[in-house]
């Protein structure tokens, strides 16, 4: 199942809508790394709020898509892990460790949108 | 405590990566089925999610055997994960932190570990692996 990716301003938000197979989530990060070229996007949002399971694999692709986007010059938040998810997560030791994340869709925008205008003005 | 409605095991076959989903979503249908709470559901769906995981990428195909167990008053669910791929060469440092010969995060069998209760790797070189855990709702 093929992750809708939105462009908004700026930004580009991926939702995804259900659970993904591990190839989805490949497509996912390739096409983001591609747009964020194509649109010359300054950040990313990753909405998992509809995901069942962040495993090692998910967590860690997640991970690299956060990494590649900021090597081609964005940011990436992700938004929306719940907490049993969450839970899941610190259980395997599963940490994101240097991705930024936000609560929610709104959050993650106005984490970007502060960010990007820290950045313009300095 | 009488049991609500009787839970049947049920074995999904894993032979490309929609299995995985297919497991993990079955392995939680049961778990909520057995009165297990939600976050606890999703232990076992990520438990799965690994287990299955392992079978495609070292063995190619296998099985996941999910089936409700008891124990005196507790209820739980059992995972076995059965492969008859190359077997695991040194069970010990495969369940090490760490440790993983796919060049992923490593997270995988130390992960599964941590999440579930019980914990048993059985496997042989050339036959295949075994990987059985459980999860008690308690």
């Amino acid at each position: 199942m093929e992750v809708p990716i939105l462009k908004q301003g700026a930004y580009l938000i991926a939702t995804i809508q259900s659970a993904l197979t591990d190839a989805d989530i490949v497509h996912l990060r390739d096409a983001l790394v591609e747009q964020v070229g194509r649109y010359r996007a300054l950040g990313v949002i990753i909405d998992v709020t509809s995901l069942d399971v962040m495993d090692s694999f998910a967590t860690g692709t997640l991970q690299d898509v956060a990494h590649m986007v900021r090597l081609r010059g964005a940011e990436t938040v992700i938004v929306g892990i719940q907490p049993d998810v969450a839970f899941a997560m610190v259980h395997m030791g599963l940490t994101l460790e240097g991705v930024t994340t936000s609560l929610d869709l709104e959050e993650g925008l106005a984490y970007l949108s502060r960010s990007s205008k820290a950045s313009r003005s300095r | 405590m009488k049991p609500l409605e009787v839970t049947e095991e049920a074995c999904v076959p894993v032979e490309s990566d929609i299995d995985i989903v297919t497991a993990r979503m079955r392995g939680r249908a049961m778990a909520v089925q057995l009165g297990f709470p939600a976050a606890m559901a999703t232990l076992v769906a990520t438990a799965i999610s690994e287990l299955a995981r392992n079978i495609l990428l070292y063995a190619k195909r296998g099985e996941i055997v999910l089936s409700p167990i008891e124990n005196g008053q507790s209820r739980g669910l059992r995972v076995a994960a059965r492969d008859h791929g190359p077997g695991i060469p040194d069970v010990g440092r495969a369940v090490e932190d760490g440790f993983s010969t796919s060049g992923r995060l490593g997270l995988g069998l130390p992960g599964v570990r941590r999440l579930m209760d019980d914990f048993e790797v059985r496997s042989s070189l050339g036959e295949g692996t075994t990987v059985t855990v459980k999860k008690w709702n308690r």
